[in-house]
């Protein structure tokens, strides 16, 4: 806006060559998959569109690079999706019919779970899920120490309370089964004494 | 039964099952006490019956092109609603929008009170 022909998007603005190189062609790809969606139609002018457009959008929003090491398993990822659309369906009956029952006041408990892995993508995809499978909603997630605090609903004692637990606790041991590079925080079967009770005693 | 036709009843059930959920999220939000509990309803009933509503509209429409747009749909609903969630959920506990009363447990108002700052804010600060 300063200056017509200024390439810098404001003051932290990166120069134009560091965005030609740090174009990802994962995103363009995605992105032009987006807009022919969109478009509703796959033809060439629809497919150079949304390059165009993936380009743009890429050189004005650069994102860093993501630093992820993936290590796809099918058949893992195809049973934590199948075990997630179950959940779902099962969370929003759960809901439905505590909802539906009008003279019955939930109770609700707010705890924190400590993960097994030290891992941002875990973390990321865990909290993602846990919002739709029953019972929980992420009410704070800590980095540092890889600890959500969830929000529990319809829960009356502490036997449900340690049965989330070790809910949220499988649920990201299939994540890490499914797509983690590192297995090793999660490789014996999810007991729920795996949690330590200490708080934050080492955040490195 | 002709698949044709065999889809559009799959496709209505579909569409009523979606409706009636919603439906449910709506009454939920307006009955549950607080905030929080509210944010289960607008999470998962909602989420649940838009996804069968879309799932209706693909099985009645039969059309490549609008299944590719119902997809998107239903991605970015399932990516983006935790997160919406999340951060209303987060604004209202620390704004004191809980209804403490209910809780059987609460594990994060002494964190938040210990240290008097956001968990996440200051990364890198030591813990006491």
């Amino acid at each position: 806006m300063t200056s017509p022909g200024a390439r810098r998007a404001g003051d932290r603005g990166l120069p134009f060559v560091t965005r030609l190189h740090g174009l990802q062609v994962a995103t363009l790809a995605w992105l032009t998959v987006v807009w022919v969606a969109l478009w509703g139609g796959l033809s060439s002018a629809n497919v150079l569109g949304g390059l165009v457009v993936a380009l743009v959008v890429c050189l004005v929003f650069p994102l860093p690079p993501l630093r992820v090491h993936l290590r796809i398993r099918p058949l893992r990822l195809l049973w934590l999706l199948l075990r997630f659309v179950g959940d779902v369906v099962v969370a929003s009956v759960q809901v439905a019919w505590v909802t539906v029952q009008f003279r019955r006041q939930p109770r609700n408990a707010v705890i924190e779970v400590d993960l097994c892995t030290d891992s941002d993508f875990v973390l990321t995809v865990v909290a993602e899920m846990v919002s739709l499978v029953p019972g929980s909603l992420v009410v704070e997630a800590r980095r540092s120490t890889h600890t959500l605090y969830l929000h529990v609903f319809d829960v009356r004692n502490g036997a449900g309370i340690d049965r989330m637990r070790s809910q949220v606790l499988g649920l990201e041991r299939r994540v890490v089964l499914a797509l983690g590079a590192d297995t090793r925080d999660v490789r014996p079967p999810a007991d729920p004494v795996t949690r330590s009770t200490s708080t934050g005693g080492a955040p490195s | 039964m002709n698949p044709v036709l065999a889809a559009d009843i799959a496709g209505v059930t579909c569409l009523v099952a979606g409706a009636l959920l919603t439906l449910v999220a709506a009454i939920g939000i307006l009955r549950f006490p607080d905030v929080l509990t509210r944010m289960h309803s607008a999470a998962k009933p909602q989420v649940l019956g838009l996804l069968l509503v879309l799932a209706g509209l693909g099985l009645r429409l039969r059309d490549p092109a609008a299944i590719g747009l119902l997809l998107l749909v239903a991605l970015f609903q399932l990516t983006t609603t935790p997160v919406a969630s999340h951060m209303v959920g987060r604004a209202s506990f620390r704004s004191g929008q809980v209804r403490h009363d209910l809780l059987v447990l609460d594990e994060l108002s002494d964190v938040l009170a210990g240290r008097g700052q956001p968990p996440d804010g200051s990364s890198g600060r030591p813990s006491g």
